[in-house]
Order: C-alpha cells, then sequence, then structure tokens
C-alpha cells in the first residue's frame, strides 16, 4: 500500500508541475503577463491624496491621446464612483496603454472579455496595455468594492 | 500493528462538566452567527437574480451591509468559533487530560464580546467596509476592537493547547504525539504564525486610525498585511476539518486510516509552506513578476498535501465499505453508513471539494487571474470549498458534537440527511452559477440586482443559478439550524461515553526518521524561515508606513 502512496504523490506532484510550466510557457512564451508597475503618486506630508493626484503629471491632464500610429495612451482617474474620462473610442487595431490611479479609495479596473484587469490602489500607478482587435462596445467597470454606489461605477470602450 | 489516533483509546474519558459547558457555549456562538450570516446570504444570492429583498431585512439597509455581515459571521466569527471548541476538546480528548478551564473561561468571553462590539458596529450601518475591510475604507473603531478580540480568542486557545501538550510531553516522556493532538496542534501553530499580518494590521494600523490617532491609512502596506493572512486563513477554517476526516470519519464509516505518517507529513507542508497569500495581489500594480510567479509556485505546492488527503481519507473511506461488504471499483462507496447523517453531510462536503479544489487552482495559476480577478468566479469557487466543504462539514460533525456536549439525542436523523442534501445540490448550482458568470465577467462584491448598465450575455442565466442555488442552500442551512434547536431544547436525554475517533493501520513508530515528525519547534522555524523570505522585503520598503489615504465614509 505505501507504494500505492508514492504512486499516487508522484502523478499528484507531476500534474502540478506541468500546469506550472504551461502558466510558465504562457507568461513569457506567449507573452500574456500580470501586470506590475512600480510607480507611485509623490504625497507630500500633510497633502491630500487628491490633490496630489491632480498634480502629478500625466494625471493632471486625464484623457486619451494618440502616442504613435495604432498607439494610444489613456489616463484615468478612479474615484468614488466614477472614471474620468469614462468613455474611449478607439478604431479596431488600436493597441491602448492605461495608466490609472485613485484619488480616494481602492478601485478596480476591469474590461470584460479582454486582459485589461488591474487594481486601482490609492498611491500607485497602474499600467496595463491591451489591443482592441475585435470592433465593438466593451464594458468598463470597477471590480473592488467602493462604497455605497460601487455598481454605478462603469465606462465603456468603443471599437469602430 | 495498528494504534489509535488518541492516548489511552481505552481509558476513561471524562470532559469536566466546566470544559462541556464552554467549548458548547463557544460552538453555540459560532453557530448563532452562521444563522445571521446565511440569512444574509440569502439576499446575496437573490441580487444576482436582480431580486432585492434588503429592504424587508430589519437592521440591513444596503447590499454591501448585507454582504459585510454575510462575510463577518460566516468567515470569521463562525469558522473561528467552531474551530476554538471543536479543537480544544479534540486536543482533550487525544490526550486524555483536562485543559485549562481560566484560559477557556478567557477564550469564550474574548470571543463573545468581540462578537457582540462587531455585530454592533456592523448593525449601526458605520461598518459596511465587507470582510476584507481596505483601507481607506473606514469602519466604526468598535468593529476593529471587536475582530482584535476574536483573533485574540483564538490566541488565547492557542495558549491553552500548547501548555496541555507540553504538560502531557513532560508526564510521558519517550511517547508519540497522538494524531488528533498533533493536528490539533500543527492547526493552531498554523493559524498563530498566519495570523501575525491581520492581527498586526488590525491593532497598529487600523484601530488607531479609527479612533484618529494616525495621520492616515497606508492602503498597500494594509492590503499585503491582510492577505498575508487572508490566504492562510482558508486552511485555519479547513484544518479542523481535516480532523475530523482524517481521525474521526474513519471509525464513523467503520474503516481506518491507513498511514499515521503521510497524515502529519500533510499537516506539516501546510505549516511550512504558509506565506502564499499574495496570489490574491496578482493583479496588484506594485509587486513584481518574480514574487508573482514564486507565490504561484508555492501556491501550487500547498495543494500537494490536500491531494495526500484526498488520497488518505478515500481509502479510508473505503476499508470502511469494503468491511460492510462493498465489492467492486466502485461499490463499496454505497454501503457506506448514509443513513448517518453526520457521514452523509461531510462525504457531501468531501466531494463539493473536488470542483472547489480544481477552481482554486485556476486562481492560483498566476496569469489566469487575469480572466477571473475579482469576477464571481471567486465566490463560485470558496462557496465550494470554505462554503461547503468546511462548512457543510462542520454541520455534519455538529450532529454528532452538539449531542456529545448536550448529553442528548439528535432530533430528526432523516431531516439532517435532506439538510445535507438540500445544502449539497444548492451549492452545486449555485456555484455553477457564479463560476459561469464570473468567466463572462460578472464581478463579485456588487449589486447586481442596482447596474445601471445593460447586463452582457451570460450575465443573466449566471444570475438565475445563482439564485436559486442559493436559495437551495438557504432551505439547507434553515434545516440545519431546526435540526440544532430541537436537539438542543428538547432532545432525549443521552449520555454520550465518548467522541469518534479512528485507528491507523500503520501506526507511529518510535525509532527511524518519524519522531523528528513531533519536533514541532524545528518545522515552526523553518515556516518563519520562508514567511522573511517571502515578505520581508516588501516590508522593508513599507516600513515605516506611508500614510497617504484619508478615511472613506460613504457606505
Amino acid at each position: 500500500m505505501a507504494v500505492y502512496e508514492k504512486i499516487f504523490a508522484a502523478i499528484s506532484a507531476a500534474v502540478l508541475v506541468l500546469l506550472l510550466i504551461a502558466v510558465g510557457y504562457a507568461a513569457i512564451g506567449l507573452g500574456i503577463n500580470l501586470p506590475s508597475h512600480r510607480e507611485v503618486i509623490p504625497v507630500k506630508p500633510g497633502q491630500n491624496l487628491a490633490s496630489a493626484v491632480l498634480e502629478t503629471p500625466p494625471f493632471n491632464t486625464p484623457g486619451l491621446r494618440q502616442i504613435a500610429k495604432n498607439k494610444y495612451e489613456a489616463v484615468v482617474i478612479a474615484s468614488a464612483w466614477s472614471f474620468l474620462p469614462s468613455e474611449f473610442d478607439l478604431p479596431a487595431g488600436a493597441e491602448v496603454t492605461f495608466r490609472v490611479t485613485s484619488a480616494d479609495v481602492t478601485h478596480g479596473f476591469f474590461i470584460p472579455g479582454t486582459r485589461v484587469n488591474t487594481m486601482v490602489i490609492p498611491g500607485q500607478i497602474s499600467v496595463i496595455t491591451y489591443r482592441f482587435d475585435k470592433p465593438g462596445t466593451y464594458l468598463l467597470i470597477c471590480h473592488e468594492y467602493c462604497g455605497l454606489l460601487h455598481h454605478t461605477m462603469a465606462g465603456k470602450v468603443v471599437v469602430k | 500493528m495498528s494504534a489509535a489516533v488518541v492516548f489511552e483509546p481505552n481509558g476513561k474519558f471524562e470532559l469536566p462538566n466546566t470544559h462541556r459547558r464552554l467549548i458548547a457555549y463557544t460552538i453555540y456562538v459560532g453557530l448563532v452567527a452562521l444563522a445571521f450570516g446565511v440569512t444574509n446570504g440569502l439576499a446575496q444570492a437573490l441580487n444576482y437574480a436582480h431580486i432585492d429583498i434588503f429592504k424587508y431585512y430589519p437592521g440591513m439597509r444596503t447590499y454591501y451591509q448585507g454582504l459585510t455581515a454575510h462575510g463577518v459571521f460566516n468567515a470569521i466569527i463562525f469558522t473561528f468559533a467552531f474551530a476554538n471548541g471543536f479543537v480544544s476538546l479534540a486536543l482533550s480528548r487525544a490526550l486524555n487530560r483536562p485543559l485549562s478551564t481560566a484560559l477557556l473561561h478567557a477564550a469564550f468571553w474574548s470571543l463573545a464580546v468581540g462578537t457582540v462590539l462587531t455585530a454592533g458596529s456592523i448593525f449601526s450601518g458605520k461598518s459596511s467596509v465587507l470582510y476584507t475591510f481596505y483601507a481607506p475604507l473606514q469602519a466604526h473603531w468598535t468593529f476593529y476592537l471587536g475582530l482584535a478580540l476574536v483573533v485574540i480568542s483564538t490566541w488565547i486557545t492557542s495558549v491553552n493547547l500548547f501548555v496541555s501538550l507540553h504538560r502531557w510531553r513532560k508526564e510521558h516522556p519517550g511517547e508519540r504525539v497522538p494524531l488528533m493532538a498533533f493536528m490539533a496542534v500543527v492547526t493552531y501553530i498554523f493559524w498563530d504564525i498566519s495570523s501575525l499580518g491581520v492581527g498586526t494590521e488590525d491593532v497598529f494600523l487600523l484601530l488607531p486610525w479609527s479612533l484618529g490617532l494616525l495621520p492616515g491609512a497606508a492602503p498597500m502596506l494594509s492590503r499585503t498585511l491582510f492577505w498575508y493572512t487572508g490566504h492562510p486563513i482558508v486552511y485555519y477554517w479547513l484544518l479542523p476539518v481535516y480532523i475530523s476526516w482524517y481521525t474521526m470519519i474513519p471509525r464513523q464509516v467503520g474503516g481506518a486510516l491507513f498511514s499515521d505518517a503521510i497524515a502529519r507529513i500533510a499537516f506539516l507542508l501546510f505549516l511550512c509552506i504558509l506565506p502564499v497569500g499574495m496570489h490574491h495581489q496578482y493583479v496588484d500594480p506594485e509587486l513584481s513578476h518574480g514574487i508573482k510567479f514564486v507565490t504561484a509556485v508555492l501556491t501550487f505546492a500547498l495543494f500537494m498535501p490536500s491531494l495526500l488527503t484526498a488520497f488518505s481519507v478515500m481509502y479510508a473511506l473505503e476499508i470502511g465499505g469494503r468491511r460492510a461488504g462493498g465489492r467492486g471499483l466502485l461499490g463499496w462507496f454505497f454501503k457506506l453508513p448514509w443513513s448517518d447523517p453526520s457521514v452523509t453531510a461531510q462525504i457531501l462536503a468531501m466531494l463539493t471539494f473536488l470542483p472547489g479544489g480544481i477552481t482554486g487552482l485556476m486562481n492560483a495559476s498566476y496569469n489566469m487571474n487575469l480572466e477571473i480577478h475579482n469576477t464571481s468566479f471567486v465566490p463560485g469557487h470558496f462557496h465550494l470549498t470554505v462554503g461547503s466543504a468546511v462548512a457543510l462539514s462542520i454541520m455534519g460533525i455538529c450532529y454528532w458534537l452538539v449531542p456529545f456536549l448536550e448529553g442528548k439525542r439528535l432530533w430528526g436523523r432523516k431531516l439532517a440527511i435532506a439538510q445535507a442534501y438540500f445544502y449539497f445540490v444548492g451549492v452545486l448550482i449555485f456555484a455553477r452559477g457564479l463560476i459561469s458568470g464570473g468567466l463572462a465577467g460578472m464581478p463579485r462584491r456588487t449589486a447586481i440586482s442596482l447596474i445601471p448598465y445593460a447586463e452582457p450575455a451570460g450575465w443573466r442565466l449566471a444570475g438565475i443559478l445563482t439564485g436559486i442555488g442559493g436559495a437551495l442552500m438557504f432551505i439547507g442551512g434553515a434545516l440545519f439550524f431546526v435540526v440544532m434547536a430541537m436537539t438542543v431544547l428538547f432532545g432525549e436525554k443521552q449520555t454520550v461515553a465518548d467522541i469518534p475517533f479512528a485507528e491507523t493501520i500503520e501506526e507511529p513508530l518510535r525509532e527511524g526518521w518519524q519522531p523528528s515528525l513531533d519536533r514541532l519547534a524545528y518545522w515552526t522555524a523553518l515556516s518563519l524561515l520562508l514567511v522573511v523570505v517571502m515578505y520581508g522585503p516588501f516590508l522593508a520598503t513599507h516600513l515605516p508606513p506611508k500614510f497617504v489615504a484619508q478615511p472613506f465614509q460613504a457606505f
């Protein structure tokens, strides 16, 4: 019986290792990776976070801008209970880098059906890049509880 | 050779009456919390089906207030209270010696006062911060104080267990620690190390901040401390149930546990691979790809002890089924004592743990988290684990435990069996709804019945299934409370001499490498070492805390 135990343990470990290899290949080989970005909002002692955000470039001018052919940058401030801006019009095939920060509490930045899924933590800047190939209207939602009207915090990405 | 999982299996076990009452009251605090939690759970589930019944709930004004109550009562008060009571009993029986009555009193009162404070602050509507209480959401100070007392009650329980084991070892030099006592103590060492994160966050950051003593909140530090505890906490929910699955269920089904050593190794693996909480922070901006991937590897490694448990427990069940005359590959399964509600509930709970574990691996799969992070996939997953593998098992354990503690017969055995099936079928439909909704992008922790935008494809069916499943779970939960209340109030008197405990076929050895499994100080040191490796660099950059955020109370 100890033999069966060893066989079971070996198969279990092998399955877990194979799954990890698949995940690692998807991350490195296919480039499907998690967000990771160390930039922070500098807050002076005694300063309100919201005012620090509005003073810190590029968040002093939130909005969508083209930075190269088919490349866009979207600078977004999340605050209870809206995204600024909350609508993004893009041509199909546009690659967008979202730079998002929060002016108050922890929010989420999630576009279902895409790989855009990041937390937005007060004092930190979240950066995530995605190429919108398929035309359509995408929903943008806050997916972290942020107070009474959390469920109303939404926007959209329109790809034509 | 076979051996029992307790010391002096044939010796007379007498639980002192003070112990009996305090353990019973501790568990009843948990069951009352569960009743509140389950009642709110019904409203949460119906919300996904676009039915808003919160307006009819006394004392509950919003979805998020109800969700806070649901999470805190079920995931913290109920589970902690049950663990404190049940594991104390397990240790006392395993060593066949009484615990410190003073510490049992202290743990009970700390739990009870903490529960009342926290519950009061939630019902007042001033603490709708959910059970993750992400700062800078700011609850009333009684919320943080209450939770601190609840955590302190688990620490008092730990001291009681450790002191008792220490004394037993002095009285019995050279003896192997009985398996049930080993599991009880490892569970609490594991939890003590795990609870350092949320304990520190609550006592040093949130409580003083809510009293106006700190200039602000440190959101990233707070959430990282929370999740440091917030993943291992699920094993603190689970390990008391594993004690039942390993050391009690084999006896209840007429089987036996095969290997003592494998069971100990599984518990030590949990203890030594503890710092995996960052997989809840895969899409946090600050943490590096490296630490996230290492966390994924550790989380996968932590799946091993649960796979070993699946093997050991299934084998124990098979021994029981074959002894009862079961033949063939699966015939033994149907020969198990399905007329025993305690067994039925726990086996059904084990079955839900299979999809629960698989969906957990999906959550842990690094970049796959981009698809499901903070969607309803996550509650779909954890209602299959804590919401049934743990909760339904605890209900099953209560079917022998409450009669044992009360000295009464279980009232309504058939109703108790029906209860388990209602809950089992309900949670499978419920989780099917939430999981499919999550894959279609439906967010968790969101008042879906109030969303201002059009529902994307796939959310409607998901929501309806969630509502139907949740309603069935609620019926199962309600029946459980009927059976419990009737047993306590009107059960026939019947003295139950002892708790169920199993035998192991391969007994613990006194020679060779096996006794080193009992050297808990070394395993504890190893566990702490990995904690320092995983969290040291993060803490070095975040201490002293940068208080950047202002309090937020719009809920």
